[in-house]
């Protein structure tokens, strides 16, 4: 076997100096019942790396992927660009192959890169600090939301309508256990989001105001009047940021006063990956750094006075503080965060600017051409690179229609609100710099054939 | 020196008489600044095209304030990445015995089989039709790992391990909860990854402890006492972190169950057994899997993981949304929308989207590279490679339960012996001069200066043989009482760092000079 | 003025019903260099036995329990931007909170400095 350097010879050798007769006599706390007499039955035996490449080609082979076709899916996970630089330096042994860097004498590559990794996130969210990583913004959410009980002492957790329905999920389930409460109603197919009934919620049992932006639709509101009520009841605003291309042109969540910042990496650097892994990023004001969940990178020095860094404020952890850690993570995303980092230094203050410049300019004339279909209305006033259309029928059903025809259109409400039958009709439609003029033309086109077929069938 | 309670040098003490050069530099030892230092706002190793002409529609929230990142061209990005990885120790570079991580070789057709644009560049969001065959990958993991552990149930979707375990405890809380007696407490050893109690306490559980026998295994008849009304189950870690199989797991199991609770398993230490013993025949109801441990996907400095939880009938219906379910040839995605009709009782969403598609790949091939006759050989080297270095150092340092039989897939040593004031931390530093990553230190807690030894089956009988050979050096140093140890290493890119400084007043971001200094 | 100390290694100054509370010369030395102290606001109710401050050193944290009911009247604020006084004068300077006391029957039972050196030796 290819992975197992040891052979047969050597097998006996280490047996001896054991001093075990057999393989057998090293499993001997192993009860009778519970040993296997072979390999198990039902499973195939080993295979060769030919063919192992074979039957995954095969496989890879039944998936449409998104460089194949015209592709507008967004909805908390994006399609950018990723510079081949960054999966050769990722795929570096040092990088890839090492553990968590608990001993820094032998792991300065990995710190200094987490260093480097937290100060990008905090600049780009606008908050003080930032931590050296979460496993997606989903579970970062969550985090936030109990992090913000921990500093309230209170338990009603008021999330946007705007929010990611999968991270309205998680926090619900979570919160069934913690007996947290959570206040959420799904959102409208309006061009304004729900800001004036999160105020009007805001009250002194508030832990937190969660809101995304750009939303879920792809709205875009200014939280600053969130951040002032939230404060004046002593709550804290928890942003969420699924598109952190979006704060490349956007101003950013800590400047308009959030205390939690926290979002979703994976734009830069990570890549679709059929949902994971992904990075969660997680952001707040120095003065909640010991309530943070997760790891911390500090810069120290060493015996002979060089610059060096550590993980620090570690008896938050679990591995320290046991049951009364801020959070029960251990492993986190590193490579992810060093994607994403190599990626953000690849791009710098001018080429994520340009980048999300880009990314606007072509999700607005995708917008404006979409427009002109029949039937077609774009709910948004504002938006960043994704924008909610409302179609004369079920954004499912042309969703599946234009699949069929190799064009991957958006993601229709539906499927991420299913019981919502008011929002049926609303396709979410994501546009990146991997999109051009032909695939909005390609997409505007097709819309408009299929919905004009649908309306041949079905006669009003 | 001045030092803690695990005899932590925490504010080392200056070095003398190293060799300065110029750049600070020590021929391959290249030292590197931030990239905050030698970049620049307006620097970019990414081409565009130009911005389309439209109007804004941003709403009037444009940025007006500079991010404060800054840029490198290819090159200068190349270099420095190349640079900082070199300052770091890997599997790549030499045998990692870090106990209770199962530090393997990563198979590079793992990192190609997923690169394959149909896993890496595929939505979540996807029409199912149109991502067929990573559903089958993940259908296919998931049927695997039942067939291994022997449990018919699985959930694919957390995303690490503490995170399959909060899973796992979710999941028996709601089965609990079902029959109306969610109970208050759940039992962790001692000797447990912290992981098992802050995982408890943050599914809203009380965590006591469960007392081990002096032979490092959990104490049957004082947990039979403990057991009631109350306890919910129990967390237990099998082959448990002292290294040493759980001989009466079974009993254990049904001791839990005839009071009315559900045990969980830690399978942070599947690797042992993996092949030759399913944790179904030992009456276990949930356990995760990291694949990144036993199943060889890469650490990568920190993560990403992935902990996949297999279930007993009892917690099956419980599992999380979503999963993946083959219905004829085809396979379909279960989401909060079907769920209703067919799996009421899931406790719901733990993660955005389906989980760790790019870890489930790799460990996948990893999977049936070794086919099911490969990985009992996997289970076994191991366990035949942690023997051989316990056997073959038992004689200079102290193993606690050596007498007891022989270990699992690590060996656990502790400090007795050394000379005065010498500790594992100045061991386990000596090492990295030796060219080895340290062994975990300091875990489990019940061994005074623990030290825990985790080759794994991917090391060959000279690697073992070396790494004894320096091990049995630096243990000789620590015993005959060798002062130039406090200050080791001395070899690395850093000599020790100071832990207090950086707690005391932590600097977690970058500033500009002039900034940090008003900050002062 | 009289002080207590208690098995959790906390020392306790009473006069009156006011008392001043810290941890121990040997705490401290246990813990080794304390990174960061949390000491409860004035104004806090404590109940003996409950957690009433929390100090922390690199590698453990440890909860600083209340060896008697009261009321906080200060928190030692010093401790905040110089926690290290913990280490060079723990049971001076380096006290993390004064109170007033509810029940003075309470103090029966800790131990005098004699018994408390006795009670460490035997550790």
């Amino acid at each position: 076997m290819r992975y197992l350097p040891l052979e047969p010879s050597d097998r006996q050798a280490m047996l001896a100096k054991i001093g075990a007769p057999d393989i057998d006599a090293l499993f001997a706390d192993v009860p009778e019942e519970a040993r296997l007499d072979g390999p198990i039955r039902d499973l195939p035996n080993h295979a060769s790396e030919m063919a192992v490449d074979a039957a995954f080609r095969k496989m890879a082979r039944k998936n449409s992927a998104a460089a194949d076709m015209p592709f507008f899916l967004g909805c908390g996970a994006y399609r950018h660009h990723v510079a081949a630089s960054v999966d050769h330096l990722i795929q570096r042994g040092e990088f890839l192959t090492a553990y968590t860097p608990y001993q820094p004498e032998i792991a300065q590559g990995t710190l200094q890169m987490l260093f480097e990794f937290q100060t990008q996130v905090a600049r780009l969210f606008g908050t003080d600090v930032a931590n050296a990583s979460m496993y997606d913004g989903s579970t970062a959410c969550w985090e936030a939301i109990v992090m913000a009980r921990r500093i309230t002492k209170r338990g009603r957790a008021i999330l946007s309508s705007g929010l990611h329905p999968h991270y309205v999920s998680v926090a619900k389930t979570m919160a069934r256990f913690t007996r947290d409460q959570i206040v959420h109603s799904a959102p409208e197919l309006v061009a304004q989001g729900d800001t004036d009934s999160l105020l009007d919620q805001i009250d002194d049992d508030t832990s937190c105001v969660v809101v995304q932006y750009p939303d879920i639709l792809g709205r875009i509101a200014d939280m600053s009047a969130l951040a002032d009520k939230a404060h004046a009841h002593k709550a804290l605003l928890i942003a969420v940021v699924t598109e952190p291309v979006a704060l490349g042109a956007l101003t950013p969540p800590g400047e308009m006063g959030a205390d939690i910042v926290v979002g979703e990496g994976q734009s830069i650097g990570v890549g679709l990956n059929f949902g994971g892994p992904y990075v969660g990023l997680f952001g707040c004001n120095q003065k909640y750094v010991r309530q943070m969940p997760g790891r911390l990178c500090g810069e120290t020095v060493d015996a002979e006075g060089k610059r060096g860094y550590v993980l620090t404020l570690s008896t938050r952890e679990q591995h320290i503080r046991r049951e009364k850690a801020t959070s029960n993570i251990c492993t986190n995303s590193g490579l992810c965060a060093l994607a994403f980092s190599i990626h953000m230094t690849l791009l710098g203050e001018a080429g994520l600017r340009k980048l999300a410049a880009i990314n606007h300019a072509k999700a607005v004339r995708a917008a404006n051409r979409l427009a002109e279909i029949p039937g077609v209305e774009v709910v948004n006033d504002a938006f960043f690179n994704e924008f909610t259309v409302t179609l004369p029928e079920r954004a499912r059903r042309i969703v599946r229609t234009l699949a069929d025809q190799r064009i991957l259109a958006g993601v229709s409400l539906n499927r991420m609100y299913p019981d919502e039958e008011a929002l049926a009709h609303g396709l979410v439609v994501a546009v990146t710099e991997t999109t051009n003029d032909e695939d909005i033309e390609t997409l505007a086109e097709a819309l408009e054939a299929a919905l004009a077929s649908t309306r041949e069938e079905v006669p009003a | 020196m001045s030092m803690n309670n695990q005899g932590r040098p925490t504010q080392p003490d200056m070095a003398e008489g190293t060799v300065k050069t110029f750049t600070g530099n020590r021929a391959l030892m290249l030292e590197e600044p931030l990239i905050f230092e030698i970049g620049a706002a307006e620097e970019t190793g990414v081409d565009f095209e130009d911005v389309p002409e439209t109007e804004s529609r941003l709403g009037g929230l444009e940025r007006n304030q500079p991010i404060g990142l800054v840029g490198l061209s290819e090159p200068e990005t190349v270099r420095h990445y190349t640079r900082l990885s070199r300052m770091n120790y890997a599997i790549d570079l030499g045998l990692f015995p870090l106990g209770s991580c199962t530090m393997k070789h990563n198979p590079r057709l793992n990192e190609r089989v997923a690169r394959m644009k149909g896993f890496a560049d595929i939505h979540p969001l996807q029409p199912v039709d149109s991502v067929q065959g990573a559903l089958e990958v993940i259908h296919d993991l998931g049927e695997w790992l039942c067939k291994l552990t022997g449990m018919p149930a699985v959930a694919m979707s957390p995303k690490a391990g503490a995170h399959g375990e909060l899973c796992g405890i979710l999941a028996i809380r709601s089965a609990l909860e079902a029959r109306g007696d969610a109970r208050e407490v759940i039992l962790v050893p001692e000797s447990a990854h912290g992981t098992n109690p802050a995982t408890a306490a943050f599914a809203g559980y009380r965590v006591e402890d469960i007392p081990a026998t002096p032979e490092g295994r959990v104490d049957l008849a004082a947990l039979e006492e403990r057991l009631g009304s109350d306890v919910a189950g129990v967390m237990i870690t099998n082959p448990n972190t002292c290294g040493l199989f759980e001989p009466d797991m079974k009993r254990i199991s049904d001791a839990v169950h005839a009071a009315g609770g559900l045990v969980y398993c830690d399978g942070a230490n599947f690797n042992a057994i993996v092949g030759r013993v399913r944790p179904g025949d030992l009456g276990i109801d949930a356990m995760h899997i990291n694949l990144h441990k036993t199943f060889s996907t890469p650490h990568g400095g920190g993560g990403p993981g992935s902990g996949p939880v297999v279930f007993s009938e009892a917690l099956a219906p419980y599992a999380p949304l979503p999963f993946v379910e083959k219905q004829g040839d085809h396979y379909v995605l279960i989401e909060e929308e079907t769920a209703e009709d067919h799996h009421a009782s899931s406790f719901g969403r733990m993660v955005a989207f389906h989980g760790q598609m790019g870890m489930f790949t790799r460990a996948l091939a990893y999977m049936m590279s070794h086919g099911a006759d490969g990985l009992k050989q996997v289970a076994e080297d191991a366990v035949l490679n942690a023997n051989y270095l316990l056997r073959s150092l038992e004689d200079v340092l102290d193993a606690p339960f050596g007498a007891s039989g022989p270990c699992m897939h690590e060996a656990l040593f502790s400090d007795k012996g050394f000379a005065e004031g010498f500790t594992t931390l100045d061991l386990a530093k000596a090492l990295i001069d030796e060219g080895y990553h340290p062994m975990t230190m300091y875990f489990p807690l019940v061994v005074h200066g623990a030290m825990l030894v985790e080759p794994t089956e991917t090391e060959s009988k000279d690697a073992l043989d070396q790494f004894i050979g320096a091990l049995r050096s630096v243990v000789e140093r620590a015993k005959a009482g060798d002062e130039t140890m406090h200050g080791a290493p001395v070899h690395a890119p850093r000599r020790r760092l100071d832990e207090t400084a950086a707690a005391r007043k932590p600097i977690l971001v970058w500033q500009e000079p002039e900034q940090a200094e008003a900050a002062e | 003025m009289a002080r207590y100390f208690t098995e959790e290694h906390e020392w306790i100054d009473v006069d009156g019903d006011h008392a001043t509370i810290g941890i121990t010369d040997y705490a401290q030395e246990q813990l080794g260099d304390i990174v960061f102290v949390e000491v409860p606001e004035s104004g806090a109710m404590l109940e003996k036995g409950g957690e009433a401050a929390v100090v922390e050193s690199v590698k453990a944290a440890s909860d600083v329990y209340a060896p008697v009911s009261g009321e906080v009247t200060e928190g030692n604020d010093a401790l905040v931007d110089e926690p290290a006084l913990v280490n060079s004068s723990p049971e001076e300077e380096g006290w993390f909170f004064r109170m007033t006391l509810s029940d003075a029957d309470e103090l029966e039972g800790l131990m005098d400095a004699k018994a408390y050196k006795a009670f460490v030796d035997s550790l």
